[in-house]
């Protein structure tokens, strides 16, 4: 393995079909520094998914160039190259055939690993995607609900260790609680993992949620944005990326602070005040403050003691 | 005398008697009917097997696996053996050719059928992570696609072993020597063969059903 994470390039890469009259993705440049999310987000017809599978080649480019830490994927073996790139689908795509070891198990044993070794990732993975190591590993796909489904789906993706990582709208077809905690887990695990992630969405609060660096694409492949949630809620660039983020933008950019964020005011810990984990989004914490008809609240720690207050401007400030 | 006439309950009694009486007869007969019909499903498969894989695997080709499958059934085979005696002359061969045209139909359709619809999710997942193509034919296709495989070949060794019986008329041997030759071995000869070559026709077909359930992926069966 080259290293934990890895550089990623696109230096005007452009994928045009063969008569149709708009390229799908049109000279698209942009770098995604090592160790970092790229959310790639965009409306139906954006090429989002073209440019996640022009990197692997699942789709070969037209023109331009893509390069992982310098390299360029034209230069790299086709199969050596995707055994490199963690992959990952919305619908999934497990080996229905095979039970969960088995699946997670494929790309070590096509690198020829040995049997201790890939029994040792296996399990280590399983506990890492919060699946249960002992009695899942003997399990089929079929057996499994659409979240687990993912889990194992994710577990076999990075079961290489690859420092890169493609995924495909991967909680799209989750429901939106299990999405949320997969969302949660994703981020934890990418704090641990640091990999290069390209990650492809519809939907901008997860992309809000996840990426550390957003590229909107629009109709025709071109790109409209590509900077950081905060810039982009804060600055679109045009009416087209001012649209796409909505029109609740400014509610949208207090999700990416918590409470924790905030110089807190000292203060006297009336009991009447809504109490709110400092954890809390500050979109959270204001929604309580609306719906409980309060000025003010009391931040409070894992324990639940008072850390301090602060107030309905001190949030939209 | 029409045939209905001759054909009474005891016509049966008659062939029950006929096979112990003339077990080594019917015992070389349908050791050539065996042969026949193995060398020609061992043909059909050599032929149709990697061609509907590997179409079936690209995609591509829908419309030769349905033309073939098609023109395998609307031609005759008796047809197929005359004009064959032209090409081949008289024989085992000419009559291997003919059953051939006959299996290659269903085993490659099957084929074709059986890797094209292998779950795409399940494809693309693989070659993104990097099999090459025959490793996924192999690794991921084909397991998930062999039980309508097999169904293929068991629909075209019965074909073949059905068929088989008119390879007599050409010279081939096998059970239809019999069947063709009432005047050597009278009704109960013909009947007791024509026992011998349903008994075999059966007793294929459902050992490759057992063969066919016995490769249905485990984790799909019980889903």
């Amino acid at each position: 393995m080259r290293s934990q994470a890895a550089e990623l390039v696109f230096d005007e890469a452009t994928k045009q079909y063969p008569g149709r009259p708009e390229p799908a993705v049109d000279r698209l440049s942009l770098t995604v520094p090592a160790g970092e999310i790229c959310v790639l987000v965009g409306p139906s017809g954006g090429g989002k998914t073209t440019a996640l599978k022009l990197v692997n080649r699942l789709i070969p480019l037209s023109s331009g160039d893509i390069r992982i830490d310098g390299t360029s994927i034209l230069d790299l073996d086709l199969v050596t190259l995707r055994r490199g790139i963690g992959y990952v689908i919305q619908q999934v795509g497990l080996f229905p055939h095979m039970t969960v070891e088995e699946n997670i198990a494929t790309v070590p044993r096509l690198l020829g690993w040995s049997r201790q070794r890939i029994r040792e990732r296996v399990l280590e993975l399983l506990e890492l995607v919060g699946l249960d190591p002992d009695h899942d590993r003997r399990r089929y796909p079929a057996q499994l609900s659409g979240g687990q489904q993912q889990r194992v789906g994710l577990a076999r993706a990075l079961a290489a260790n690859p420092p890169l990582m493609l995924m495909d709208e991967p909680f799209g077809a989750i429901d939106p609680i299990v999405r949320a905690r997969l969302q949660e887990e994703f981020l934890r695990l990418q704090r641990e993992l640091g990999k290069t992630v390209v990650f492809v969405t519809h939907d901008i609060d997860e992309a809000i949620k996840l990426g550390d660096r957003i590229a909107i694409l629009r109709e025709g492949g071109r790109l409209a944005q590509y900077d950081t949630p905060a810039r982009i809620l804060a600055e679109p660039a045009d009416e087209f990326v001012a649209q796409f983020v909505g029109a609740d933008r400014a509610l949208k950019a207090l999700t990416l602070r918590t409470l924790g964020d905030l110089d807190l005011r000292p203060g006297t810990w009336l009991p009447g005040l809504p109490r709110v984990p400092v954890a809390t989004t500050l979109r959270d914490a204001l929604a309580v403050l609306v719906a409980e008809g309060h000025e003010r609240l009391i931040v409070v720690d894992e324990a639940g003691e008072p850390l301090g207050t602060a107030t309905r401007d001190d949030l939209l400030a | 005398m029409t045939l209905a006439d001759a054909f009474t309950p005891g016509t049966f009694v008659d062939a029950f008697r006929f096979m112990p009486d003339h077990a080594g007869l019917l015992l070389s007969k349908t050791a050539e009917h065996i042969e026949l019909s193995f060398a020609a499903l061992g043909i059909a498969l050599v032929l149709a097997l990697p061609l509907g894989l590997w179409l079936g695997h690209r995609h591509r080709g829908l419309f030769v696996a349905v033309s073939v499958s098609s023109l395998g059934r609307a031609l005759p085979s008796v047809a197929v053996i005359a004009f064959g005696i032209t090409l081949l002359g008289v024989g085992f061969w000419n009559n291997t050719a003919a059953l051939v045209v006959l299996a290659v139909p269903p085993i490659l359709t099957n084929a074709y059928f059986a890797v094209d619809g292998v779950d795409a999710n399940a494809v693309e997942a693989a070659r993104g992570m990097g099999l090459t193509e025959l490793q996924i034919l192999l690794r991921i296709e084909l397991p998930l696609g062999l039980a309508l495989v097999v169904a293929g070949v068991r629909i075209a060794a019965v074909f073949v072993i059905a068929t088989a019986t008119i390879a007599a008329i050409a010279g081939g041997g096998g059970l239809g020597e019999i069947i063709v030759n009432q005047a050597s071995y009278g009704l109960a000869g013909v009947v007791a063969a024509s026992l011998c070559v349903s008994a075999l026709a059966f007793l294929t077909a459902l050992a490759l059903g057992l063969v066919r359930r016995a490769v249905s992926p485990r984790g799909v069966r019980r889903a």
